[in-house]
Formats: C-alpha cells, sequence, structure tokens
C-alpha cells in the first residue's frame, strides 16, 4: 500500500546489461540510508544538485566495496518527486545493481511500485493536471504491462500458490476467530495440534518460495556454473571447448590460468555463466596461484552447479568418490566429467569408474560428448534436481513481502508456543494476510473469514 | 399545533431513543414520532444486550453521553463478562435485561430529557423541498416542519409477518405495518431491497421442567455498561438462564412443516443472516448434526414469559409446537405466541454518508435496520450517530464522524457506506481490524473527551475520564519504578508456576508475566499497594491491561498507521471519475455511486481494486 512516509528505491534505468545503471531513492530518508552505504563525502553535508564520486560498501562484509559510482544528490523539494533524491550511477551490471538495491532495502528502503516515483511527484505538487493525466495514461500502461509481466514471471503458478496459501491462512484465521466471535456458540474448537501442523506447512512453503529466490534469480540473470578440477585437467580446454573459441590461456603447465574467467553461454535458451578457475590444490608455493586458488574455492561455493572436471588416466575411482563426498557435503551440485578419454581408451575408461553413475566420458581436446555435457547441463537446470518442486520467484518486491510473511507466520507460531490468547495471534495472522495481501491485491479478508466460519460451522442461536 | 422542530426522529426503537436523546441534550428541540407510546424502546427479539462485538458497542454508546448502558444495567436480570478467558480486546459485557422494565426506564429517561416532544401517528409522508428534507406528514394528514429528520423505522416498512402457510402485513407481531415512505422515497431515487429476519416462539414458564435443564448463573462481578456510577444489582440476585438442546426427534417433526415453510417455497425473497438462522435451517444446512443447543431465557423479574433462543422459526405454529415439545424440559409446554420471520424493506446504506445523512436528500438521516443492520446494539449506534449529526446539520456545524480505529460504531458506518450489505449486518469483532484497541474497558477514555468536546458528553462523565487517566498515568509510573524484593514476591510467583525473582525487579516487569495479576500483587506486597495508593477499580485494570498488552497494542498502532497513510488523502467531491478510462468500468461505476471522501475509504469498497487506487491517487494530486 502507498505510503509517503517510506522511503522508495529502484532501478531508474532499463533492466539488462548497460554501460551504466541507476537507482534512484526517493523519501525522507534517502539521503541517510544513502549515507550508510555510500563511501565518499558526507551526502548529508552537501549542497543540492551536486555529484560526488565514490564506493558502495557493504558494512557487514567488512566494508566489502560492490562498486565505484557516482552519488547525484537532489534535496526536496526541488526535486522530481518533491522529496530528497538520490541516485546512484552504478556500473551497469544486473549483478551489481541487485547489490546495491539489496543494500538500500536493508537499511529502510522499501521497492517502489511501479509508478510511484510519478505518484509521488504528482502528490507533491510537482506537476499540474495536464502534465499528470499524460503521466497517468504512461502509467496505466505500465502497471497493466508489470501486471502481465508479473503473471508471466509466476512461473509454475505462484499465484497459485499464493491463493493456496491465502485460503489456508483464511482457513487458519477462521478457526481462530471462531473461539473468539463464536465462543458462546455449540461447535466443536480446533485443536491446537491441528492449526499448527497447518501452520508449519506454510511456514515450510514460504520458506521455500524465499529459497527459491536464488534460483529464480539465477534463472533470470544466467546459472553460474563453476569448472572444478585439478591444475592440468584440462579444464581451459574444455572452456574453450564450450564456447567453440580460444578464450583462456591453454598450455601443459600446471596452473596457468591464475584468474577466473567468466563467459556466457547460451544453451536451448537458458544463460549459463561459465567460470573457469585456476585448479585447486591444497599447497602452492606460488603465492599468485594461491590467491587463484582461494578464488577457485570461492566460485565453486557461489555457483549454481559445479563441472568437476578430472584426468581419467591420472585419478583413481577412490580419488573421485572422495571428490563426490566433499560434494556431497557441502550441498553443491556438481556433473562429473571424466577428461582424457581418447588417451586412456573408451572401453578401459567406462570399465575403470563403472561404479560412478551419471559420470561423463568426454575428451576436451578432440571436443568430443562437449554436447552431451551442454545437455546435461540443461537438464539440471530445466528437469533436474536444480529445479525445485513447485514454484519459482524471481522478483525482488515478492521477496521482500515473502520475507514479511515468514516473519508473521513465525510470530504466529511463537505466540502458540507461548499460549497467547486467540485474538493476539489473530492479529499476527492479519499482518501476515497483510503482507501477502501486497502481493496478490486482496487486502481485505474480513468477509472471507466470516465466510469461511459461517460456511463450516452452525452458528447462531 | 406544532412549532418547526430542530430534529424530528420517526420511530421510537434502540435507534430512534438514541437520536432523539443525542439531538436533545445537544440542544435541538426534538420530536419522537411513534406509532404506538406504548412500545417504545421494545426488545422485539431477545432480552438481552451486550455480547461479543455488540457490547464493546454498548460501551461505546454511554461513553459518547447515549442512554443504552445506563438502561440496560438498570433493567438487567443478569450479567456475563464473555470471552474473559481471551485477551482483553475480547471482553464482552453481556446481559439479561426485563423486557418491560428496559422499555420503561428507556421511557422515563427520554421523558425526563429536556427539548424532547413526543407525538403518536404514523408518518406516511417526507415532505421535500428541493433535495431537502423540511418534515413529515402524519397519518392523520399533519404536517410537521422541522430542519433534520431522522428515519429509523426498523421492520415496520412494509413488514410482512410469516407463520407457515399465513402472512399478514405487520411490523412486529400484533402491530401495524407502515407503507407509503418506501414508495415515496424509491420515487424520489432511492433504491430499497428486502431482508428477512426471524424470532422465536415466547413459553410460559410455568409448563417447563428446568431440572431437565442444565443451569446458567451470571458472574460473581457485575461490572454493567455504564461508565457512570448507575445502580445496579447485586450478584446473589441474579437471575439463571437454562440449557436445553434438540433432538433427532424433534428434527424430524420439525421437516414434516417444510412443505409449508415459507422459506422453502419461495414466498420470502428476502435474505436472512447467516449468523442467525432459523432452527428448520440450521437442521437443513448441518444435517449431519443431531442435536442444537437452545438458551431458556427469562424475560423478565416479574413475568412468566420465557424466550428459546435458537428456536427462532417460521414453520406452521402447530410444527412448532409438537416439535418443541419433544426438547427435554419442554413435554409440557404451552406457548404465549409462536416464532415468526418478518420481511421489510431496507435501503441499501452505500446510499448514506459517513454522518448517516442520505447522499439523496439533505438532512435526511437513516438509522437501523432501515440500512440492512439487526441487532439493538446496531442500531442504538447508528441512532446516536444520526441523531449527533441531524443536529449538528440543523444548527450547519461540522458532521461527526468516527474512524475505524477509533470505535466499533465507526468500524460499523465505514462498512455500511463503502461495502453496503445484502444480508442483516451483525458486528463481529473479526470485522474491526483494530480490536486490541478498541476494547470495553477504554471506550470512556477513546470517546468521551470527543464528545465532551461537542457539547454531548456531560461534565460528570468527562471528569471520571479525567480521573481514570490521571490515575492511569501515575498507576504506569508506579510499576515502572516500584522495585520488588524476591523475598517479597517468590511466594506468590511460585503458587502462580512463575519462575522465583533472584535478583529485584521492578513491578512493571512482573506484570508483563502471564498469570500474574495486579490486584494479587498488591495484596502480597502491601508497600506496592500503598506506593499505588487509593485509586479506582477500573483505573487499576485499565493500568494493568495497558501494562501487560502494550507491545500487541503497539503492533496493533502500527498496522493502523501503515493502513490509515491512504486515509489522509482527501478526494474532492466533485471528483470525476468518468473521465478516468485507465479505471475499470465496474471501479468507475462504483466509484460513483458511493464517492468516497478519501483515498482510504476508496480502497475499501468492493469491486475497486489496488490498481484503481494508484490510478486515483495519481490523479489526484493536492
Amino acid at each position: 500500500m502507498f505510503s509517503i512516509n517510506e522511503t522508495i528505491v529502484a532501478l531508474a534505468t532499463p533492466p539488462g546489461e548497460g554501460a551504466i545503471g541507476v537507482i534512484r531513492l526517493s523519501g525522507k530518508d534517502a539521503i541517510t540510508i544513502a549515507d550508510k552505504i555510500f563511501k565518499g563525502k558526507k551526502l548529508a553535508n552537501q549542497a543540492t544538485h551536486t555529484l560526488h564520486f565514490g564506493k558502495i560498501v557493504d558494512a557487514e562484509q567488512q566494508n566489502r566495496i560492490v562498486d565505484e559510482v557516482v552519488a547525484s544528490l537532489y534535496k526536496g523539494p526541488k526535486s522530481y518527486t518533491g522529496e530528497d533524491i538520490v541516485e546512484i550511477s552504478c556500473h551497469g551490471s544486473d549483478y551489481v545493481l541487485q547489490q546495491v538495491i539489496g543494500l538500500c532495502l536493508r537499511e529502510g528502503a522499501q521497492m517502489a511500485k511501479p509508478g510511484e516515483f510519478t505518484q509521488r511527484a504528482f502528490l507533491n505538487g510537482k506537476m499540474d493536471l495536464t502534465q499528470a493525466e499524460a503521466v497517468a495514461d504512461l502509467i496505466a500502461s505500465q502497471s497493466s504491462a508489470a501486471h502481465q509481466a508479473a503473471m508471466h514471471n509466476l512461473r509454475g503458478g505462484f499465484s497459485h500458490e499464493l491463493k493456496m496459501m491465502r485460503d489456508q491462512l483464511i482457513n487458519f484465521s477462521a478457526l481462530i476467530e471462531l473461539e473468539l466471535d463464536f465462543s458462546q456458540e455449540d461447535v466443536e474448537f480446533a485443536d491446537r495440534s491441528q492449526l499448527y501442523a497447518l501452520l508449519n506447512d506454510a511456514i515450510e512453503k514460504v520458506a521455500a518460495l524465499i529459497q527459491s529466490f536464488h534460483l529464480g534469480n539465477a534463472i533470470k540473470n544466467g546459472i553460474k556454473v563453476a569448472i572444478i578440477g585439478k591444475p592440468n585437467a584440462g579444464k581451459s580446454t574444455l572452456l574453450n571447448a564450450l564456447l567453440n573459441e580460444e578464450r583462456a590461456i591453454v598450455s601443459d603447465i600446471a596452473g596457468t590460468t591464475r584468474d577466473t574467467i567468466e563467459e556466457t553461454l547460451n544453451i536451448n535458451g537458458v544463460v549459463f555463466r561459465l567460470i573457469d578457475t585456476a585448479g585447486i590444490r591444497e599447497h602452492t608455493s606460488d603465492a599468485i596461484e594461491s590467491i587463484g586458488v582461494e578464488r577457485s574455492k570461492k566460485a565453486m561455493q557461489e555457483a549454481d552447479v559445479v563441472v568437476y572436471l578430472f584426468d581419467v588416466t591420472e585419478n583413481s575411482l577412490t580419488d573421485i568418490e572422495e571428490q563426490i563426498m566433499k560434494f556431497e557435503s557441502n550441498n553443491i551440485h556438481y556433473i562429473l566429467a571424466g577428461n582424457k578419454v581418447d588417451t586412456l581408451g573408451l572401453d578401459i575408461t567406462k570399465e575403470k569408474f563403472a561404479l560412478l553413475q551419471q559420470m561423463l566420458f568426454i575428451s576436451a581436446k578432440d571436443k568430443e560428448n562437449i554436447h552431451q555435457l551442454k545437455q546435461t547441463l540443461y537438464d539440471r537446470v530445466v528437469a533436474g534436481e536444480l529445479k525445485q518442486e513447485g514454484t519459482i520467484i524471481t522478483n525482488a518486491r515478492h521477496l521482500a513481502a515473502l520475507k514479511d510473511v515468514l516473519f508473521s507466520l513465525n510470530d504466529i507460531r511463537n505466540g502458540m508456543d507461548n499460549s497467547l490468547p486467540g485474538d493476539l495471534i489473530a492479529l499476527d495472522i492479519r499482518k501476515c494476510l497483510f503482507h501477502l495481501g501486497t502481493i496478490t491485491g486482496e487486502v481485505q479478508v474480513d468477509r472471507d473469514i466470516l465466510g469461511a466460519i459461517f460456511g463450516k460451522f452452525c452458528i447462531g442461536k | 399545533m406544532f412549532p418547526e422542530y430542530d430534529v424530528i426522529v420517526v420511530g421510537a426503537g434502540h435507534a430512534g431513543c438514541e437520536a432523539a436523546a443525542a439531538a436533545a441534550n445537544m440542544g435541538s428541540k426534538v420530536l419522537l414520532v411513534t406509532m404506538n407510546m406504548q412500545t417504545i424502546a421494545q426488545m422485539s427479539c431477545n432480552p438481552a444486550m451486550g455480547g461479543i462485538a455488540k457490547g464493546q458497542i454498548v460501551r461505546e454508546i454511554d461513553a459518547l453521553g447515549g442512554y443504552s448502558g445506563i438502561v440496560s444495567d438498570k433493567s438487567m436480570i443478569q450479567f456475563r463478562m464473555l470471552n474473559k478467558s481471551k485477551g482483553p480486546g475480547m471482553w464482552s459485557p453481556r446481559t439479561q435485561n426485563d423486557r418491560m422494565l428496559f422499555a420503561a426506564t428507556w421511557r422515563e429517561m427520554l421523558e425526563a430529557t429536556s427539548n424532547v416532544d413526543f407525538w403518536q401517528d404514523m408518518v406516511k409522508e417526507l415532505i421535500v423541498s428541493r433535495g431537502t428534507i423540511q418534515g413529515v406528514v402524519t397519518g392523520m394528514g399533519q404536517e410537521i416542519r422541522a430542519k433534520s429528520v431522522v428515519l429509523t423505522n426498523g421492520t415496520f416498512l412494509n413488514g410482512v409477518i410469516h407463520i407457515g402457510e399465513k402472512q399478514f402485513g405487520g411490523g412486529r407481531i400484533g402491530e401495524k405495518g407502515a407503507s407509503g415512505i418506501t414508495e415515496q422515497l424509491v420515487e424520489l431515487g432511492f433504491e430499497s431491497a428486502r431482508l428477512k429476519t426471524g424470532t422465536p416462539p415466547r413459553i410460559d414458564g410455568r409448563s417447563l421442567d428446568y431440572t431437565k435443564m442444565e443451569k446458567q448463573e451470571g458472574d460473581e462481578e457485575i461490572v454493567g455498561f455504564s461508565y457512570l456510577p448507575v445502580e445496579r444489582i447485586k450478584p446473589q440476585e441474579q437471575r439463571a438462564c437454562w440449557i436445553t438442546y434438540t433432538s433427532q426427534e424433534v428434527h424430524d417433526i420439525l421437516k414434516t412443516g417444510f412443505e409449508q415453510s415459507p422459506m422453502y417455497q419461495g414466498r420470502i425473497k428476502g435474505s436472512g443472516p447467516r449468523y442467525c438462522p432459523s432452527i428448520e435451517d440450521k437442521i437443513n444446512r448441518f444435517a449431519d448434526r443431531d442435536r442444537h443447543q437452545l438458551f431458556v431465557e427469562p424475560e423478565g423479574w416479574n413475568t412468566v414469559e420465557i424466550y428459546v433462543n435458537g428456536f427462532s422459526t417460521s414453520l406452521p405454529e402447530d410444527v412448532q409446537y409438537k416439535a418443541l415439545k419433544m426438547v427435554p424440559g419442554f413435554e409440557n409446554c404451552r406457548f404465549f405466541r409462536p416464532g415468526y420471520a418478518i420481511e421489510y424493506d431496507y435501503f441499501p446504506p452505500t446510499q448514506l454518508k459517513f454522518t448517516l445523512e442520505t447522499k439523496e436528500i439533505r438532512n435526511l438521516f437513516f438509522a437501523g435496520q432501515i440500512n440492512g443492520t439487526t441487532g439493538y446494539e446496531e442500531a442504538a449506534c447508528q441512532g446516536l450517530m444520526a441523531g449527533i449529526n441531524a443536529h449538528r446539520n440543523a444548527h450547519e456545524q461540522e458532521p461527526f464522524v468516527l474512524q475505524r480505529s477509533d470505535a466499533y460504531i465507526g468500524v460499523l458506518i465505514d462498512d455500511l457506506i463503502n461495502k453496503g450489505t445484502d444480508e442483516p449486518y451483525r458486528m463481529f469483532t473479526s470485522r474491526a481490524e483494530f480490536r486490541t484497541l478498541l476494547r470495553q474497558d477504554n471506550a470512556d477514555m477513546r470517546l468521551t473527551p470527543m464528545s465532551y468536546e461537542m457539547g454531548l458528553a456531560s461534565e460528570e462523565r468527562m471528569e471520571l475520564v479525567r480521573k481514570k487517566m490521571d490515575e492511569v498515568e501515575q498507576i504506569k509510573k508506579t510499576l515502572a519504578d516500584f522495585s520488588v524484593e524476591p523475598a517479597a514476591a517468590n511466594e506468590y510467583l511460585s503458587s502462580k508456576d512463575s519462575s522465583p525473582l533472584v535478583e529485584r525487579s521492578r513491578a512493571l516487569k512482573l506484570l508483563l508475566r502471564p498469570n500474574i495479576d495486579l490486584k494479587e500483587l498488591c495484596a502480597e506486597i502491601p508497600e506496592l499497594k500503598a506506593a499505588i495508593g487509593d485509586v479506582h477499580i477500573h483505573s487499576l485494570e485499565q493500568a494493568e491491561i495497558q501494562a501487560k498488552y502494550d507491545v500487541y497494542i503497539e503492533k496493533e498502532r502500527e498496522l493502523v498507521k501503515k493502513m490509515a497513510s491512504l486515509e489522509d488523502l482527501m478526494i474532492p467531491d466533485s471528483f470525476n471519475y468518468d473521465k478516468l478510462t485507465a479505471l475499470s468500468m465496474e471501479a468507475r461505476q462504483k466509484l460513483n455511486k458511493i464517492r468516497p471522501n478519501t483515498l482510504g475509504q476508496a480502497s475499501r469498497i468492493s469491486g475497486v481494486n489496488p490498481s484503481d487506487v494508484q490510478i486515483l491517487m495519481v490523479y489526484m494530486g493536492r
């Protein structure tokens, strides 16, 4: 729901890769929030309509630098919305922009709804009626387009899932309300364990949806694939084979690749971001290489899926099984690819690793079975283990609302754990439904709750 | 023979009486017109006031200076505080009343109110000129002039009573209905529709065997409704109610009458309340239940008449009789009169403004069942609000409106005028999103200052509230400052299954624990009692509730604030919705019809969805 008290944030330039991307913050706390994440001159002390160079840092991660940016400062009422505005010009990577918006949200900004900046501009008297009419037409079309887009985004029946959850919560609420408004009636009240089961189910579902954001985002921004393996397993050769071009430096000297290299690969319309890494060796005396190794480990942790490449001539079955254990204990999705099958021979290789299921036999050098690797990657994402049961969310506003929903659900559970009276539990249910309503648009609930009660129970003296 | 009045109130039920009293107490010259002066303030249905959500309304009426709370207190034969095991927002006072004493007390109070004149006749016509009400025409043809008119016709407008296949005109059993007004209003452009409600048979108490029923006693403490010191009965004087049950046999007999049922034969067109179904409805819709609860309620101190709550019916009277005789305790029962259903006209309340003034005709107000509500309490509070605003219109003062976050009354009126209703509307706590704030214990603190300021609530009331507020603040401060020694409290704490103190603790902190009661704590620690000093019991209770539930009250306040941001955005009266083609067709129609005052109100209209509100927001500007 619209609130002029809240400070809002959104990407002001079109989404997608570009030279720069501009993030706009507007509202009474815009400058305070910007100052919390912007390292440079203190914006609060600067004059309006000025530009400032600085860095966006994440205070919760030892001031990790997210990007170097230019902040434009407009103090209200002389600004587009009439409120204080900070516009942050970042490098135009989706990743960076998402990070910066994420920081703003964390510091207290709210995700702007479609057209909300203009709404504020209008409400703050920055436009006259004829201008506003023109903008309104635009916004009306935007919100219906935004609506359409949201509907498309609702993969696998997001709206259906939310509707089911809302129904479930309404049902839950009806059971609680029954004890409040109709405590004098001759009806059986729900036992708490039944309510508890209902609640746990809802919590599980919301948590899964929140989890799915990571994947949803991955699908939107490209699936991160780390190619991991010991030095000289042929990782760079494989990368080249996948990309069909000479990208990485290839040599026979172990440790040639010192930095991670990123390339994008489109398989059947899904974008994969391939990260070639320096080979992982636990001990190395080369200082530069050891930095590379650190990065590799990090890349592996951040990847959505890891392709573990090994040299079939040099590794034993036990080596590989050990590696598999490591992946599985760290919850890493992996694909096993045995390289240099051309050297060992396909039959011998198959025999040697017969115990490994789902292993791919490739030759990066001869480009053997590369297509099969591509297909495996695609299947993992679209049909395989990466795909979650049910729904994936991709929208940051939905994520924010779902987090609020989960928070309220936990409040409800705490309340039940502490045997709070039903009316106080109901307060949290209402809050929960309110947040859910910010996604579905259904904010009025009392009729539905009463309808559920009258439909189910014999009420009335 | 009549002077020009400021306010004429048509109908002397719960709505009409409150309207007349409020307008008169604010200084209007009022005429109360009723078809029968012997039936002023009748309890047409059950002899009880309050209950869940309704009890809160009665306390709000009292806090604003209405009479319903005082009348109920003076005529009660039993008191119960319902939902005492729930949070304080749920506590709901309810009285069982002496029907005749209730009506007599109302009449005495009205007669003692200067500025109220009475006239006994039907009103058959309204005098309207240039879109403004001028007065009324009585059945005898007299024209009586007034600046404002409040219509509170209850179930009398074209009322039709059904018992089995019999049907006849009437406003209540044995009383004539009223005709002419609906037709005139429809001609003037109003929309009208039909609703139905029902009532159970009345029984001769001397014919019942109470040993076969469960007894339901009143509370040991009588709190009452009014914040004023009213003389109330002693707890031990209370009358008991009784509980018994229907059975499969009863249901089988009732089913034999279904063929003659006006409901099932389609003779009744109006919809009835889902939460107050007839017994035939209950056995029809919930066929798997083999029994239904019946409350056997005495109608007063000096009468043997009994009200059978839960047995509302419009089946033929012989079927009613045969079925009821199968109920334990009713084997030898004698009827005073059968149950019946009544159908009547109402005007969908989306035709009203927040003040309950009609949009169509200036200075004409509607209150009570004419607006599609049910219940004495719902009617009374509308009467009060209509009376206040009729007075203020007559004296060209600003309207008085309560918000949803101010009072249940605000919720009720906001629901009515925005959402309308197609079944008799009854209040539930779940309709109020702010019910932790809207408690029965703080209605005086919420509303009396507003009412006092506009000249309705008396100085005496205001003084009591001031004192309460001061005491509450002082108690809360004492609780926050007072240190409790472990030795002084641990015995009490362990008796309450609460972990003992290891070091000194503020009294306020102890109070936050479940099961810890301030009165008991004071009894245990004399120093605390002394520090608090001599305060009113209500102040003590209020301070305790505020302290104990502070977190939740704050939580709800936050939610109020979040939702209220739209309430501040006013929509100009002249706003042209037709021009906004971006709005959905349905939204445009609804907005045109209801003409909301604020964006918040617009957002609550059914058929206006969030994207419409966003579009409106952009168009409005400031």
